[in-house]
């Protein structure tokens, strides 16, 4: 599996992603710069957390018009997946690749700790390693990780088993409880927990690696 | 010409800073203070256009960036 990262500017867990897919995958991943217009011939697109511009707009927001963003969405428009995390998945969701936008926590705090998911869709290539129902824990790190979106398109998303990850105990007010969701096809996953920073025990934890080896299962 | 861009949260969506700059009015002792909507303005010069062409260039700059429809909602004016 060949996977790529994105930078932009104020990304600041490219380096935990690359280490993340590195360690899956056994193969540096290429590292691709925010201006560019092509993305690199890989199976994987990553994009990380961080502050991408200054959060300036709207968290994500202007990433979400950056050149190689346009690539990312064709690739993702022929079946390449990419997988957003935290500003990553604010990212996502500003491009029109997820549903839904996140927005100020609920209780205006920026919330730094570990949290407890339910894996809610096993049949996912992000999600394949884990069983429907199983508990994981992953840390969270964010001000704006509040998921929101219409009474449809919840209701779509509940109905398809689009909703990936929720939350135990929601810790951002987001609707349903909703941590991280796929776009139709499942092969766009955007979520707010971090994998890329529980992939072993000298992090606190190693659930976050499962998405990992589930992604080089499914493109093995 | 400068247009004017405003911006603001659908009905729903909850602003949890202006439920904490609502609290904080009433904290200082301004009693009657009902909801707080917080709203998010542009001021944009545009060169060359006359009014009309000016506020759909607005409007498209809204659609495009400005506003996230799926949270937010716009209206354009022109300024002065």
């Amino acid at each position: 599996m060949r996977a790529a990262v994105v930078t932009f500017p104020g990304s600041n867990c490219d380096r935990d992603l690359a280490v993340a897919f590195a360690k899956a995958t056994g193969r540096i991943p290429v590292r691709v710069w925010h201006a560019e217009t092509e993305l690199p011939p890989v199976d994987v697109v990553g994009i990380p957390g961080g502050f991408s511009y200054g959060d300036y707009l709207r968290s994500g927001a202007i990433a979400a018009r950056s050149p190689i963003l346009r690539a990312v969405a064709a690739f993702a428009a022929k079946g390449g997946r990419v997988l957003g995390i935290c500003n990553g998945f604010q990212v996502l969701t500003e491009a029109g690749l997820l549903p839904g936008a996140l927005v100020r926590n609920a209780g205006q705090r920026f919330v730094s700790r570990w949290v407890e998911l339910r894996v809610e869709n096993d049949a996912t290539g992000f999600t394949a390693g884990w069983r429907a129902g199983d508990r994981i824990r992953l840390p969270v790190a964010h001000h704006d990780g509040n998921y929101v979106a219409d009474e449809t398109t919840l209701a779509h998303l509940e109905a398809t088993g689009a909703v990936a990850f929720r939350y135990a105990d929601n810790p951002n007010g987001s609707a349903r409880a909703i941590a991280g969701v796929c776009n139709d096809a499942r092969n766009v996953l955007g979520l707010m927990p971090h994998p890329e920073r529980a992939i072993g025990a000298e992090l606190g934890g190693s659930d976050g690696a499962v998405l990992f080896r589930s992604l080089v299962a499914a493109l093995a | 010409m400068k247009v004017r861009i405003v911006v603001s949260l659908r009905d729903g969506v909850l602003d949890p800073a202006a439920e904490t700059i609502r609290r904080s009015l009433g904290a200082l002792g301004f009693d009657g203070v009902g909801a707080v909507t917080q709203r998010r303005v542009f001021e944009v010069e545009i060169d060359g256009r006359d009014e009309a062409a000016a506020l759909e260039e607005a409007r498209a700059m809204a659609d495009r960036l400005l506003a996230n429809p799926v949270i937010e909602t716009f209206v354009v004016e022109p300024v002065g």
